[in-house]
């Protein structure tokens, strides 16, 4: 009898890319209905668009590059670019803001450097911090969020997608109507105007360690995070390294002079620090590999985004603090080899092959 | 008696594969007959092939050496049954390389007459160390462990090392394998008298029999044996079940919480490994006078009708072996010799069992071609490495085919065990790919060797050469003084013996 050649192993892995990148969405579920409680169905808009235009890009490069179209786009991975950019941009957002922002992500970090697999940055950061530095004026009109104690005006759903489609929303219904400076502004501002920490944190857009309604969003984030954790689609190390890197700091300056720093809650539980965490810095194309990497990584992310919101420019610094550290990926994979069985500690690294 | 669990040491990764041995496990070993036609590999021990003793025509006997180890490290090969050579060709076999081997066919006759022992069976303990090495040797016995390097070999070189324990090999990680699970339960007091004889042969006094915790029943069958005997210098070590703590260097670093240094062997940590069939080799061998001629295999998978663990003479092919437990079944697509992790996939059953052969493997399922993604550097395959390497960078190393990257990461210790593949969510075969890398190493390796020699040739030869034209100067120059010193008179002698104008020569 005859039969088929293969080769060893002949067990079959049971995951598979596509389920990764499913479950990563599945875990982003809770936090986007947070987002809609809080914020409005605005993200629910630049989702769509979002993904219309990573799977655009994603399917037009392919078709440029010659590759199969159809086993790419069934893995998901421009649906997870999309997704995080759409968490990453204010819930009212022009769709050209959102389309460059994917289309930046997909085009050139991704594809340019040679599709999935082979970015060295993170696509959806590259393409937040464009948008970022394209359309400032965009990216700085967050809607503050659901409070019952506050009269507090709500663009509806039909003004929510004619701002995302033109930009304008109604006469009656202007910027300063909706906008609110968000709770990362507004601790920047405070504490350079020689506020204070709990004075700032009097002010009702604060919750009770980040701003009110961004914490929530964070708590679900949180929750996702965890769950991807337990089911091992990611590890503990990132989300870790990321979390300490930012307490320890902020925890020492904070224990040193509580008027004048922001709590470690505060840095954890405001803007897309967990998002960071647990979404992005995760992304495992453009992390460090080795364990004791990610954990360095995540580390150098987190001291980062603390430095870059403590003295820098901008309010957040999660984009810019992940794509430092991208940079950062070769130099920390190399440092951190774990030592191979069978090896000293100190040894070089070079064999005599056993005969 | 139960083995302890503690005092072992911890081995990174690994995977607890689905274990799939029930199913072979249920029945007693089944004897399979002899069959009408013996295929017998030259090779199948680690080392150079043995040369065969007998012609075409002659009529052979059970046990009748028909083949004699051949070169320094080497096993003979032994007649499984009585009857005639009918051939001695190239007959398809499953080795990692190469698919044709040069095989002894025996037609058989049936009557499994045995060749008369001449030599009365001693009690080994009254044997020297190198008479039972030189026994061993005789009876073709091979590590049955699936490496099959020459038993007598490994026991000699291991004498030369400062040894302090044997360790017993019946940690059977792989999915599907049960023969030694089922030797230990039906042969334990083989397996524990082998052990006796290789103690005895090592000048040793401390022997570990290394068992998986998921085969009570073979603990428990070992445990009585050691009872019955009362032997204080063996011991069951209890190893958790966790694939592939029965590689070699992964169940040393078990039992005795030693690490095997890179490019070296067990021995450097002063520990013998040896597979639990192997030592009941021996027994069979030196207590029963029976060379190796047959062994245990399991036969099983979904594409086997009962499948069994079954004992039969070495050069049955799978054919009649599968034709005995009941045939395939209609789905079977695939053969494997050798577990599902390690094992390998051969397009005919015409192949023989040989010494290695463990498990006979018939799966219905194929691999789906062609779902290979990119990979994503999640590092999954790191988290499950044994010996700690990154697969996800060697991939990307041996793509790229950087030899001195994949050198400084590790590729020559990667050990084949494949469970990076499993775990792997873009479904790379990188142990496939490691392979291939390895080969291709080796190959630069010796070309770098063949270049070095060439080299080294060209400079002895110029250097030659410089030699021989620093001679000729040399003894020109002193021609030319003795010429000189002989004066006038002598130089004109020469110039007329050499017929050449003489003067207008002198005054230029």
């Amino acid at each position: 009898m005859e039969f088929e050649r293969h080769d060893a192993p002949f067990l079959t892995p049971k995951v598979d890319v596509a389920s990764i990148m499913r479950q990563v969405l599945y875990a982003l579920i809770p936090a986007l209905v947070a987002h809609v409680w809080f914020f409005g169905p605005g993200i629910l808009f630049n989702l769509i668009i979002a993904c219309v235009f990573c799977s655009g890009a994603e399917a037009a490069m392919l078709k440029v590059r010659r590759r199969p179209v159809q086993p790419a786009l069934s893995d998901y991975s421009a649906l997870v670019t999309a997704a995080i950019i759409s968490f990453a941009l204010p819930s009212l957002t022009p769709w050209w803001v959102t389309a460059t922002a994917s289309m930046f992500g997909i085009v050139v970090a991704k594809h340019l450097y040679g599709g999935l697999g082979f970015n060295i940055f993170n696509p959806a950061m590259a393409g937040y911090v464009v948008v970022l530095v394209a359309f400032p004026m965009h990216l700085n009109l967050w809607t503050a969020p659901r409070m019952g104690d506050i009269d507090y005006q709500y663009p509806t759903i039909i003004e929510t997608i004619r701002y995302t489609l033109t930009a304008v929303l109604p006469a009656d219904l202007g910027f300063d109507a909706v906008s609110r400076a968000t709770p990362l502004d507004q601790m920047k501002t405070g504490l350079s105007n020689m506020q204070t920490f709990d004075e700032i944190h009097n002010n009702p857009m604060m919750g009770s360690f980040g701003g009110r309604g961004w914490e929530w969003v964070s708590n679900f984030v949180a929750l996702g995070g965890i769950w991807l954790m337990l089911k091992k689609i990611i590890r503990w190390q990132i989300p870790l390294g990321v979390l300490a890197g930012l307490i320890i700091p902020t925890g020492f300056m904070y224990w040193a002079d509580p008027g004048v720093h922001a709590s470690p809650g505060f840095y954890l539980f405001s803007g897309a620090t967990m998002l960071c965490a647990f979404f992005v810095a995760t992304d495992p194309v453009s992390a460090a590999t080795s364990p004791r990497g990610r954990l360095i990584y995540g580390a150098g992310i987190g001291i980062l985004i603390f430095a870059i919101r403590r003295w820098g420019s901008y309010a957040d610094g999660v984009a810019f603090a992940v794509l430092l550290m991208n940079m950062a990926v070769p130099a920390i994979d190399y440092l951190t080899k774990p030592r191979i069985v069978g090896h000293r500690k100190f040894e070089k690294w070079h064999h005599k092959s056993r005969t | 008696m139960s083995a302890p669990t503690f005092d072992l040491g911890t081995l990174h990764g690994g995977l607890r594969l689905p274990i799939l041995k029930d199913e072979s496990t249920a029945r007693v070993i089944q004897h399979v007959p002899v069959p009408t036609q013996l295929v017998l590999p030259l090779a199948q021990h680690a080392g150079e092939p043995a040369h065969p003793i007998v012609g075409i025509g002659e009529r052979v006997l059970k046990g009748q050496l028909i083949a004699d180890a051949d070169g320094i490290i080497s096993a003979p090969v032994h007649a499984s049954s009585s009857g005639k050579v009918v051939a001695i060709e190239q007959w398809p076999v499953s080795r990692r390389l190469g698919e044709n081997a040069p095989c002894i066919v025996i037609e058989c006759d049936g009557l499994d007459q045995a060749v008369y022992l001449s030599e009365p069976i001693v009690p080994f303990e009254k044997q020297s160390p190198d008479t039972l090495f030189q026994k061993i040797l005789y009876g073709g016995i091979v590590g049955l462990g699936g490496a099959v390097f020459p038993t007598a070999h490994k026991l000699m070189e291991a004498t030369t090392e400062s040894l302090e324990y044997l360790i017993l090999n019946g940690v059977e990680c792989e999915s599907y394998i049960s023969c030694d699970d089922m030797l230990m339960r039906e042969h334990a007091m083989a397996v524990v008298v082998g052990a006796q004889i290789l103690l005895h042969a090592l000048r040793l006094d401390r022997c570990f029999v290394a068992v998986e915790s998921d085969k009570p029943e073979a603990i428990h069958a070992l445990a009585d044996a050691l009872t019955e005997v009362q032997d204080g210098r063996i011991a069951v070590k209890q190893i958790p079940t966790i694939y592939p703590s029965g590689a070699e260097d992964q169940v040393v670093q078990l039992v005795t919480r030693k690490e095997v240094p890179t490019g070296g062997l067990p021995t450097d940590v002063g520990c013998l490994v040896q597979n639990v069939g192997t030592a009941a080799a021996v027994y069979d061998w030196i207590c029963q006078g029976e060379p190796l001629i047959s062994r245990i295999t399991t036969v099983t998978g979904d594409g086997v009708a009962a499948p069994m663990n079954v004992k039969s003479r070495i050069g049955t092919t799978v054919a009649d072996v599968v034709n005995f437990i009941g045939g395939y079944t209609e789905r079977a697509k695939q053969l494997i010799i050798g577990g599902p992790m390690t094992g390998k996939s051969v397009t005919t059953d015409r192949v023989p069992l040989v010494k290695a052969t463990n498990c006979i493997l018939v799966l219905s399922e194929t691999p789906p071609l062609g779902t290979e993604n990119p990979c994503i550097r999640c590092g999954e395959c790191a988290q499950v490495c044994p010996v700690l390497l990154l697969p996800q960078q060697l991939y990307w190393y041996a793509c790229a085919d950087n030899e001195a990257k994949l050198r400084s990461y590790g590729l020559t210790d990667c050990i084949e065990c494949g469970c990076c593949d499993l775990v792997c969510p873009s479904h790379i075969p990188l142990t496939a790919d490691f392979r291939s890398a390895k080969l291709r190493m080796r190959e630069l390796e010796d070309e770098q060797a063949r270049a070095e020699r060439a080299k080294q040739r060209f400079e002895s030869r110029t250097v030659r050469l410089e030699r021989e034209q620093l001679q000729r100067a040399v003894e020109l120059m002193k021609q030319k003084e003795r010429i000189k010193n002989a004066g006038p008179q002598a130089i004109q002698e020469i110039l007329e013996r050499s017929g050449k104008p003489s003067e207008s020569d002198k005054d230029e």
